[in-house]
């Protein structure tokens, strides 16, 4: 197959970036995205030139490196896949295809493809977390978790911080990633302590830093791991219940 | 993806002796008590640091995996000053995050006879009795800990319906003692660590440093008292200094390229300590898991893995006649040769990792490989679907039949999976005593990156178990016991010759590197040294057919300093040359990853040495010889005798007694 890429270029975070094209003539279908540029790179490499600079680490879907705009859509064509498992089959022969960075002002360009995500963990630190140290938490057993209860919490926990969410929302909000965590906390029995400060500072954090929620929902369809959106009704939900408690959990 | 080893006979005469010599043996100072005793005995002998004195000491962790979050988070939680350096930019990407199938634990709270020792003697067995015995204790007992405090910090273990942890069997063990989250076991558990890391890091214990790499240590009369890193966003290179070091910087199975693990895994940190003297132990011990994706077209980039928790209910089979090319459905039951479970009746689909990738290797050499490039095997799951119905099927393994399809464009319910063995675990790895210190006074390890536990074959679910006991519950005994007579000396000098000498090193390295002009990148490299590697020591091999590999790794890597091509500058973020430094220690290591396999005359776990095995074709182990572990030290560079040395440490095993692995 043969595809036209059209890859936007920026040498680091101040220089202006600009699209270039590249062609590349034996692309297959079993190709990933990411198997892609790699064999765009090894060309530009033959030929002298940079290659692209993107990021991926797994190559599974799980750590959440990879990521970028393809066709203006955060991951590429397929819903809910990572870049990493986008593949050439989404494509036509003869396609031309526009990679970018992910597209968010909280998401600084470090260079090509790369963002700067940290942002994300901005909201993580600032109470993402559960204040247990080592060697001092009960028997796990001695607090029962229902099946389903674990089950739903994994469904929020699965969220992968990739980021994506955000460069699909028209606001560039977090709150299906902020979501996701608080609601994974909040269901498991063992985190409950801090429920009412983490979701507190999590929410300012993630106001601080990023846009506000509308509702647009783009974030669901683009999500690798398929937060769905109740994780932003959640956010709301808990705010309130923090704010009406007045406690710490 | 594995071309057979060819027993050449125009191959050098290359022999052990003439590429290594063998040094002074060395100590793991396990305590001398039995083994169940070790850690208690140890524990209660080691030196404390008082609260009010814990800050007054800076230690460095490198790597924020299961061990290094662990490692940083709980001596930050002690009160520690820690400087935690990643090459990624999150902690959470840490290459933990992919781990799938679950952790293990010596908890023993059902009635299917397990126990502490039970745990010891399948970890020590499995192993094949060349890991420490007193080490598998600690880990065991430590187990319990791991699983409360993971739990307790946010983990969403499995549940029963009535609300205690889930646990299942899992790689080759027949007790149930494998804790797990669906297939996300390694996710949980590492954004679990990364955010008690990130926790420590907002109370001010911790400072996190996101994209540096660590290519230099620096070691000062003696001690290792510091490390240089590479910004690698800005190129800056700098050193930092502390009171001790540890590497959790993960394996090397990436040296063989095509491999399940993640693609910025790497050797460096570790290549590099080792080149400023701590030892290696064992880098021939490489698992080849048994259920990886195979290579299918030229681009791909990894082996990924699918989870050997698919062995539970999934029939391996391959057709029984060679060069067979009939759709697998169109094969009949009686034309199918359902190799393992013919092999091995009582573990049948279970065998563990190394006899199963060996079984597989064996018919795919044979020429009974399936698929478009003969390669992998089925692995079936109509069985299991006539028996428990689609839908029980679908809900046990729905997102490893998702990930399945999404990278082959297959459904595995409709047709067999292929699998094929891949690179994956390094058991190998810095050598360290019982304390995870290294030979270089200050250097400890935690996690993949060192050596201990499995021995020459690691049982699925206890490397995710083993970098959180070294993380969360060793190292912050071990490490204090390290610093408490250092109090009152402070951190080694910026301005020390050996600051200044490390930061040379790394300087000139990258230069040169930047400015060898040849005509080839490094992923090039990386390829070419993965074929050499999987044909001269994958699943089995051969001493000629390592000769061979040293002669190729060694003119490959000359190849390389020659027409090595890294585009781009050195101020930038330069993905190019991160991978050349990555590859250019790659092939430095390959050589003892060859040398070891050549010199390990036995066979054992996954080290399958054709010249050694049973009538029955089974490893054939010589625990006369070879019971130790071999922990090498590299030649210095310009040095007269080319050779590598190799330190042994005698094994010795009391609770477990040597016996014969035997799967039949
Ligand atoms: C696909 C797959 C599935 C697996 N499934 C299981 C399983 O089900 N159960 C199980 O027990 N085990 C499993 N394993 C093995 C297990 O996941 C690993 O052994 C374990 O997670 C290693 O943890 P670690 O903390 O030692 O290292 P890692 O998690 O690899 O962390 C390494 C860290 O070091 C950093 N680093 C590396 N080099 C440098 C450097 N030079 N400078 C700065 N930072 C550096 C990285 O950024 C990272 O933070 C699996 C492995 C794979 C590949
Ligand atoms: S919520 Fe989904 S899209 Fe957003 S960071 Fe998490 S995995 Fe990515
Ligand atoms: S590379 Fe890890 S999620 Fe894509």
């Amino acid at each position: 197959m043969k595809l036209t890429l059209e890859v936007w270029r920026q040498r680091d975070a101040v220089s202006p970036g600009a699209f270039e094209t590249y062609e590349v003539t034996d692309a297959t279908p079993e190709m990933t995205l990411l198997e892609l540029l790699d064999r765009l790179n090894d060309q530009l490499v033959v030929e002298g030139r940079e290659p692209v600079a993107f990021e991926s680490d797994c190559r599974e879907g799980i750590c959440g490196c990879c990521g970028m705009d393809v066709d203006g859509r955060p991951h590429g064509p397929q819903a809910n896949t990572p870049s990493c498992e986008q593949h050439v089959r989404s494509f036509q022969d003869g396609d031309r295809v526009v990679l970018e960075p992910l597209r968010s002002a909280a998401f600084p360009v470090v260079r090509d493809l790369v963002v700067d995500r940290s942002a994300l963990d901005r909201v993580i630190q600032a109470g993402g977390h559960v204040a247990v140290d080592a060697g001092t938490a009960p028997d796990a057993d001695a607090t029962t978790v229902g099946y389903l209860t674990a089950e739903e919490a994994l469904d929020f926990a699965a969220c992968i911080g990739c980021g994506a969410c955000v460069a699909a929302c028209p606001n560039g909000s977090a709150m299906l990633f902020t979501g996701a965590r608080i609601t994974h906390l909040a269901k498991l029995p063992q985190t409950r302590a801090e429920r009412g400060t983490r979701a507190r500072s999590m929410v300012a954090q993630m106001e601080h830093d990023f846009g506000p929620c509308s509702t647009y929902g783009e974030c669901a369809i683009v999500c690798p791991a398929g937060i769905p959106l109740s994780a932003i009704a959640a956010v709301g939900k808990e705010r309130m219940r923090a704010f009406l408690r007045n406690r710490a959990d | 993806m594995t071309p057979r080893p060819e027993a050449t006979s125009t191959a050098t005469t290359l022999g052990p002796d003439d590429v290594r010599t063998v040094g002074t043996p060395v100590d793991g100072h396990v305590p001398d008590v039995a083994p169940d005793l070790a850690w208690d005995d140890r524990r209660l002998h080691y030196d404390l640091v008082a609260p009010a004195n814990r800050r007054r000491f800076t230690v460095i962790v490198v790597g924020t995996g299961l061990a290094g979050a662990g490692a940083a988070a709980a001596l930050g939680e002690l009160g520690y000053q820690v400087e935690c350096f990643t090459l990624h930019d999150a902690p959470r990407r840490a290459h933990s995050v992919a781990a799938q199938g679950g952790i293990n634990a010596a908890r023993a709270r059902k009635v299917d006879n397990d126990s502490l020792h039970r745990f010891v003697k399948d970890t020590v067995k499995g192993g094949d009795f060349r890991g420490r015995e007193a080490d598998a204790f600690r880990l065991a007992q430590e187990s319990v800990r791991v699983i409360d405090h993971m739990n307790a910090i946010g983990a969403p273990f499995a549940r029963e319906y009535g609300g205690r942890l889930a646990t299942r069997s899992f790689g080759g063990v027949q007790v149930s003692r494998t804790y797990y989250t669906r297939g996300q076991t390694g996710q949980q558990l590492q954004v679990a660590g990364a955010d008690a890391l990130l926790r420590q890091v907002a109370r001010g214990t911790v400072t996190l440093h996101t994209r540096q790499e660590m290519l230099d240590l620096v070691v000062a009369d003696g001690r290792a008292q510091g490390v240089v890193v590479r910004d690698l966003v800005t190129g800056k290179v700098r050193a930092v200094t502390a009171h001790a070091v540890i590497l959790a910087t993960g394996g090397y199975g990436n040296i063989y390229d095509k491999s399940t693990l993640a693609r910025n895994s790497n050797a460096t940190a570790a290549w590099r300590a080792h080149r400023r003297g701590a030892y290696f132990a064992n880098p021939a011990f490489v698992q080849f898991h048994p259920t990886a994706l195979p290579l299918m077209s030229q681009w791909q980039s990894k082996t990924i893995l699918m989870s050997e928790s698919l062995r539970n209910d999934g029939r391996i089979w391959v057709p029984l006649r060679a060069d067979d090319d009939r759709a697998p459905q169109d094969v009949p039951e009686d034309e199918r040769d359902y190799y393992l479970e013919r092999r091995y009746p009582t573990f049948g689909n279970l065998t563990p990792r190394d006899v199963a990738s060996r079984a597989a290797r064996e018919r795919i050499d044979a020429g009974y490989g399936v698929g478009p490039l003969k390669n992998a095997v089925y692995l079936d799951f109509a069985d299991a679907i006539a028996r428990l119905g689609k839908d029980a099927v679908v809900a046990r393994y729905s997102n490893l039949f998702h990930m399945y399809q999404q990278a082959t464009g297959d459904d595995p319910l409709s047709t067999p999976m292929r699998i094929a063995p891949g690179a994956h675990f390094a058991m190998g790895g810095l050598w360290s005593d019982y304390d995870l210190m290294t030979s270089v006074p200050g250097l400890f390890v935690g996690g993949e990156v060192g050596w201990g536990y499995h021995g020459a074959n690691r049982l699925g679910a206890n490397s995710l178990l083993s970098a959180c006991v070294d993380g969360w519950f060793t190292l912050p005994y071990a490490v204090p016991s390290y610093l408490a007579p250092l109090l009152g000396t402070p951190a080694l000098a910026p301005d020390h010759d050996a600051v200044a000498e490390s930061l040379d090193a790394v300087r000139s390295r990258t230069g040169r590197l930047l400015s060898t002009g040849g005509t080839q990148g490094p992923a090039r490299f990386h390829r070419r040294l993965g074929e050499i590697l999987y044909r001269s020591a994958g699943v089995t091999r051969t001493p000629e057919g390592l000769a061979e590999g040293i002669a190729d790794v060694r003119a490959l890597r000359e190849e390389f300093w020659q027409d090595v091509r890294v585009t781009g500058e050195g101020d930038v973020l330069n993905q190019e040359l991160e991978r050349a430094g990555r590859v250019a220690d790659y092939l430095e290591m390959a050589e003892l990853l060859c040398v070891d396999a050549l010199d390990r005359d036995e066979s054992c776990g996954a080290h399958f040495r054709a010249d050694h095995q049973t009538p029955g074709g089974e490893a054939q182990r010589d625990d006369a010889a070879w019971c130790r572990v071999s922990a090498w030290e590299s030649p210095a560079p310009g040095a007269t005798d080319a050779r590598f040395v190799r330190h042994d440490e005698p094994l010795t095993f009391q609770a477990v007694p040597l016996q014969t692995r035997n799967y039949a």
